[in-house]
C-alpha cells in the first residue's frame, strides 16, 4: 500500500512561528488534536517517543511551562530531564554554548530552552545536532504557547480563519504577543494589539497588526481577547506610573469585555496578576478559557515534540 | 640612497588633480619624480600594469587595544593588519587600559608602533580624564608627544560643558576634536537599531535619535566655539543633515562613515539569526539610513571613510546577542567593501574614493602623506581592481575575526603598501 | 508492472457477507461484540460488518476506529529515517473492557500494524477477548500473528503491491495485484 506523501515539518527544530508556514502550522495543531485525546484515556502514555531523551534547560525560572513539557514528554513515553537556572555550572560563569555543548556528550535527543536573552535557542540550533525546542528566549518568541493559544481558540470557535483577536498589555517584553501575531495573521485572523504608547514596540504594524493605544478600541467586537501580564518595574526602571492608573486604563474589567463580540473568548498565558491586566470576575468567568489554554500546552507540546522526532524518507509496510 | 620605480600604474592623487597613467620614483622615502616614463638605474622596479596607485590610504578611526586588551590585538598586530588592508597610517583610539590619557601611555603607544615597524600609528588622546568624562585631559601634552586629536571614543562626552571646553582648548593646538555621539540614556539597554527589525527579533533598540540628539548638541558647541568638529562613525539620516547644514554655515564640522554602515542593514541581523558578527555600536541602521549615508558620501557631505576597527576575541563574540561586545575589525576588509559598493556599484569616481581614504583624512588631521606632491612622503598603495576574491578571516593578519564579511567576493583588493619608498606589505600569490 | 484484478466490487460484497455470517457464527453472544476498524481502510471495512451483523442477527456491533501510528515499531527508537506518519483519528465511542473486540484491517501482511493494534488497544482497557479480520492475508508473516476470519487467501512475493481500493475512501471498489515484470 503505497502512502501519498504525508505533511511534515521542514527542519529539525521549532525556533519560532516566524520560520512556519501556514500548512506547518495546521498540522501541529491537527497533530494536538489528537494528541489532547490521550488525556481522556484510561492509559495516558504512548510509547511513541519510548527510548529518546529530552533535557528541558530552563535558565529563565518557570514553572508552568516546564511542568506542561515534562508532562507532555513523559506522555510520549519520553525520557526527560529539566535542569533550571538555580545551581547549576551556568551560574558559575560557563557560557550557554558550554553547557549546551557538555549535554549533548550526553546525547539528548531534544533540548528544550528557555531563556532571557533573545536568539539563544537559534544559537544552539546552529552548533548542536539535537532537535532545539524554544519555549521562550527574551522578548523574541514563544511558539508552544501561540499555538496552545490557537489551538483553544480553534476548538472553542470552530476556525482561525477571519477572527478578530485583541492583545493587551506590555507589548514590549512581550514574546507572547510576538508570536502570537505571527501565528494568527498568518492562519488569516485580523489582530488587534493595545498598550500604553511607552510599551509599544518600535514599527509593530510591521510584524502584521494594528496598533492601538486605547484598549477599547482593540476589544471592540473582537472575537477573542488575550491579555499579558504587566510587570511594573524592569530592570529597575519603571515602565508605568502606578497599579491603579493600569487598572484604570488597561484592565480587561466585565464592563469592558462587553464590548467584544457576545461569547468572546478570555484568554491569558499567565500567570495573571489579578487586579491589576484582568480583574477577578473575568478570570473566574463563564468566557474564561484560561484553564484550556493549560490543558491545551500539554497536547501542542505533545504534537511538536512527535513531529520533529520524524525525519525523511518512506515508512515501511504494514 | 634607496630608490623606488613604480612603472605603468594609474596614477590618482586629488590633491593634484591627478588621473594618468605615470610611473613614479622614489628617493630615500620621497616623491622624487612623476612623468610618463622614468628610467632609474639602481632602483627597485615595480611593474604595476594595470593596479592603481595612490597615496597611501589613511584610517582615522581604529582601536589597536594595546595597552591592556593585547588578547584582542596588539599595535604591532594591528598596525600588521592595517598595512595588509592598504593602509598606511592609522589613529588609534584612547579606550585602552590605561586610557590614553597622559603623555607617558601616548608615547608608549608610539614607541610601539616605532618598534613594530609597520604602518604608521598615530594616537589619538582622550578628552577626559580616564574617559570618565568630568575632568579634562593634558590635551597640550599629549600633543606634545605625538597625539593628533582628542576623543573619549567608545563613548560620548557626556557633559555639554566639558565638550564645549574642550572644543574651546583645542584651538590652542589646531587639533579636531572627534566625539562618539550617542545618548547613553536613549540607548541604554539597546544592542541594535530600533525598528522593525529589533520589534520582530524581540531585542531591545538604539534609536536614532540617541546619535542625533547629540550630533545636534554638538554641532551647536563648534558653532559657538569656531572650534574644529569631526563626528565619528556617523549612522543616520538626520545626523548627516546637522552636518550639512553645519558646513553651509561655514562651521569647521567634519565627519566619518564606516564602510559597515553603508553596505549592511539592520536586517543582517535578522538575516543571520542573531550573529554577533553584525553587533556594533552605532548598529547597523535600516535602509532608509543607509540610503542617506550613499548620498552624502557620493554629494560629498561625508569627508571619510574609517573601519571603526574593533577587534574582539572569539570567545567573546560566541556570547549570546544581549551579552557579546559591540564591535568588528574593518583594516582588512575595508577597502574592497567600499571600493565595490561605491565606485563599481555606486559609480564614484575613483578620485573621489581616494580623496575619502587618503587626501581628507590627512588634511583634516594635518597628518604627513595623502598627497604624492614631489617631496612629500612616499607612502602608496596599490590597488587591484580586477581581481574578484572571498573575504577570508581565517587568513587575517589581524589577532582577531569578528567581520561581517566573512566570505563575500568582492573587487578592489591592495595588492601593496609602500613606506618611505619601501615595499612593506604585498599580496601573497594563492 | 502488471496489474491484475483479484475481487471487484461484488466480490468484495460477497466476501464481506461470508465474514459477517462467520464473525457470528463464532460469537456466543452477538451482543459483546465490538468491531474495532484499524485505519485507515478497516475503518469502512468495520462499518459494512457491522450492517452485515445487524441485519443477520438484528443486532448492530459498536464500530470504533483505531489510529496506531504511536504504536508503530517502525517508528520512534528503530527509525533510522523516516517520515513523521500523519497521525489519524483514534475514535472509540465505548468502552472496551469486557467485550470481544473484532480488529478489522483490509490487508494483512507482516502483522507489525496488528501488534501495533494490540498494544494501542490494551492502553484503553481489557477486552474479554481480541480477534482479527482482514480483507485479505497476502502472506509474509514476520510475527507469530493469524487472523481468525480471513476474506482471501492472496499468496503474493514482497515486491507485488496489493491494493486494496474502497468506495467510501478510493472512489472505485476491488483488489488488484500490481506485480513487476521480468524483462
Amino acid at each position: 500500500m503505497s502512502v501519498a506523501p504525508a505533511p511534515r515539518l521542514r527542519g529539525k527544530d521549532l525556533l519560532g512561528i516566524d520560520p512556519l508556514t501556514a500548512p506547518e502550522i495546521q498540522l501541529i495543531l491537527d497533530t494536538a488534536d489528537e494528541m489532547a485525546k490521550i488525556a481522556e484515556r484510561p492509559i495516558k502514555k504512548v510509547p511513541a517517543l519510548r527510548g529518546k531523551t529530552v533535557v528541558n534547560l530552563f535558565l529563565e525560572p518557570s514553572t508552568r511551562t516546564r511542568f506542561s513539557f515534562e508532562m507532555a514528554e513523559k506522555r510520549l513515553s519520553a525520557d526527560s530531564l529539566s535542569f533550571s537556572s538555580s545551581g547549576t555550572s551556568v551560574e558559575k560563569g560557563e557560557t550557554l554554548l558550554d553547557t549546551a555543548r557538555n549535554l549533548e556528550a550526553m546525547q539528548p535527543d531534544f533540548i528544550v530552552i528557555r531563556h532571557r536573552y533573545a536568539g539563544s535557542p537559534h544559537r544552539l540550533a546552529k552548533v548542536l545536532r539535537s532537535s532545539v525546542i524554544n519555549a521562550g528566549d527574551g522578548a523574541h518568541e514563544h511558539p508552544t504557547q501561540a499555538l496552545l493559544d490557537a489551538m483553544t481558540i480553534r476548538r472553542r470557535l470552530g476556525r482561525l480563519e477571519g477572527l478578530v483577536v485583541a492583545i493587551v498589555g506590555d507589548l514590549e517584553h512581550s514574546r507572547v504577543v510576538r508570536s502570537n501575531v505571527l501565528l494568527l495573521q498568518r492562519m488569516g485572523a485580523t489582530v488587534r494589539v493595545a498598550g500604553p504608547p511607552s510599551l509599544v514596540p518600535a514599527q509593530m504594524e510591521a510584524m502584521g497588526c494594528e496598533v492601538h493605544h486605547r484598549m477599547e478600541d482593540a476589544i471592540a467586537g473582537a472575537d477573542v481577547v488575550m491579555m499579558l501580564r504587566i510587570q511594573l518595574e524592569r530592570q529597575g526602571r519603571m515602565n508605568f506610573p502606578t497599579v491603579r492608573e493600569y487598572y484604570d486604563f488597561f484592565a480587561l474589567t466585565p464592563e469592558r469585555l462587553r464590548l467584544a463580540k457576545r461569547g468572546c473568548l478570555v484568554m491569558h498565558p499567565g500567570p495573571m496578576n489579578r487586579g491589576v491586566e484582568i480583574d477577578s470576575r473575568v478570570a473566574d468567568g463563564p468566557q474564561s478559557v484560561i484553564l484550556e489554554q493549560v490543558t491545551n500546552g500539554v497536547a501542542v507540546r505533545m504534537a511538536v515534540l512527535y513531529l520533529l522526532a520524524g525525519g525523511n524518507g518512506e515508512p515501511t509496510a504494514d | 640612497m634607496s630608490r623606488l620605480l613604480i612603472k605603468h600604474a594609474r596614477v590618482i592623487d586629488p590633491s593634484q588633480r591627478l588621473d594618468e597613467g605615470l610611473d613614479v620614483l622614489a628617493v630615500d622615502g620621497r616623491i622624487a619624480r612623476l612623468a610618463e616614463r622614468i628610467e632609474e638605474r639602481g632602483a627597485e622596479v615595480i611593474d604595476a600594469a594595470g593596479l592603481v596607485a595612490t597615496p597611501g590610504f589613511i584610517d582615522v578611526h581604529t582601536h589597536l587595544r594595546e595597552p591592556g586588551f593585547e588578547y584582542k590585538e596588539t599595535i604591532a598586530s594591528g598596525a600588521a593588519a592595517a598595512l595588509a588592508g592598504g593602509f598606511t597610517a592609522v589613529c588609534c583610539m584612547p579606550n585602552t587600559s590605561p586610557v590614553n590619557d597622559t603623555a607617558a601611555v601616548t608615547e608608549f603607544i608610539r614607541k610601539r608602533a616605532e618598534e613594530a615597524g609597520a604602518a604608521r600609528v598615530y594616537p589619538i588622546g582622550a578628552v577626559s580624564k580616564g574617559l570618565a568624562g568630568e575632568e579634562l585631559a593634558e590635551m597640550g601634552e599629549m600633543v606634545r608627544a605625538g597625539a593628533v586629536a582628542v576623543s573619549d571614543d567608545g563613548q560620548p562626552v557626556r557633559h555639554a560643558y566639558l565638550l564645549r571646553r574642550a572644543l574651546e582648548y583645542s584651538l590652542l593646538f589646531g587639533i579636531p576634536v572627534v566625539d562618539h555621539c550617542e545618548d547613553p540614556t536613549l540607548s541604554a539597554g539597546g544592542v541594535m537599531h530600533e525598528g522593525a527589525v529589533s520589534t520582530r527579533l524581540g531585542l531591545r533598540g538604539i534609536p536614532a535619535a540617541a546619535e542625533e540628539v547629540m550630533v545636534a548638541r554638538d554641532v551647536t558647541l563648534a558653532g559657538l566655539t569656531g572650534a574644529r568638529l569631526h563626528i565619528a562613525h556617523l549612522s543616520t539620516r538626520q545626523s548627516l543633515e546637522w552636518v550639512r547644514r553645519a558646513k553651509n554655515q561655514g562651521l569647521s564640522v567634519s565627519c566619518e562613515v564606516t564602510p559597515h554602515h553603508l553596505a549592511l542593514t539592520d536586517a543582517a541581523v535578522s538575516e543571520s539569526s542573531y550573529d554577533t558578527n553584525f553587533k556594533m555600536n552605532p548598529p547597523l541602521r535600516s535602509a532608509d539610513h543607509v540610503a542617506a549615508l550613499l548620498e552624502g558620501v557620493l554629494d560629498g557631505t561625508v569627508d571619510c571613510l574609517a573601519t571603526d576597527h574593533a577587534p574582539h576575541h572569539a570567545d567573546e563574540k560566541a556570547l549570546e546577542f544581549d551579552l557579546a561586545p559591540f564591535g568588528v575589525v574593518g583594516l582588512e576588509t575595508a577597502v574592497p567593501v567600499t571600493y565595490d559598493l561605491l565606485v563599481r556599484q555606486h559609480k564614484l569616481p575613483l578620485a573621489r574614493f581616494v580623496a575619502l581614504w587618503s587626501t581628507n583624512p590627512a588634511r583634516l588631521f594635518s597628518l604627513p602623506g595623502g598627497t604624492l606632491k614631489v617631496g612629500s612622503v612616499a607612502d602608496l598603495t596599490l590597488l587591484d581592481t580586477e581581481a574578484r576574491l572571498p573575504v577570508n578571516p581565517d587568513r587575517f593578519v589581524s589577532r582577531s575575526r569578528n567581520t561581517p564579511f566573512a566570505g563575500r567576493r568582492l573587487r578592489g583588493w591592495p595588492v601593496a603598501t609602500i613606506l618611505a619608498g619601501k615595499v612593506v606589505w604585498r599580496r601573497e600569490r594563492r | 508492472m502488471q496489474r491484475v484484478q483479484i475481487l471487484d466490487a461484488a466480490g468484495i460484497g460477497k466476501t464481506l457477507a461470508r465474514m459477517a455470517a462467520q464473525i457470528v457464527e463464532r460469537s456466543s453472544n452477538e451482543r459483546l461484540i465490538y468491531l474495532i476498524g484499524v485505519q485507515t481502510r478497516g475503518v469502512p471495512l468495520a462499518r459494512r460488518l457491522a450492517k452485515l451483523i445487524a441485519a443477520a442477527t438484528g443486532v448492530e456491533p459498536p464500530v470504533g476506529a483505531l489510529d496506531i501510528t504511536l504504536y508503530r515499531d517502525d517508528v520512534g527508537p528503530w527509525r533510522a529515517a523516516h517520515q513523521q506518519p500523519v497521525l489519524r483519528s483514534t475514535d472509540l465511542p465505548e468502552r472496551v473492557d469486557d467485550r470481544v473486540v473484532v480488529l478489522v484491517d483490509d490487508v494483512l501482511y507482516t502483522g507489525r500494524t496488528v501488534r501495533a493494534a494490540l498494544d494501542t488497544l490494551m492502553d484503553y482497557g481489557r477486552p474479554k477477548a481480541i480477534r482479527l479480520a482482514v480483507l485479505v492475508d497476502r502472506g509474509h508473516r514476520e510475527l507469530p500473528i493469524a487472523a481468525d476470519f480471513v476474506g482471501r487467501q492472496i499468496p503474493s512475493s514482497r515486491s507485488d503491491d496489493v491494493q486494496v481500493r474502497l468506495a467510501e475512501c478510493d472512489g472505485e471498489e476491488g483488489v488488484w495485484v500490481e506485480k513487476e515484470v521480468e524483462g
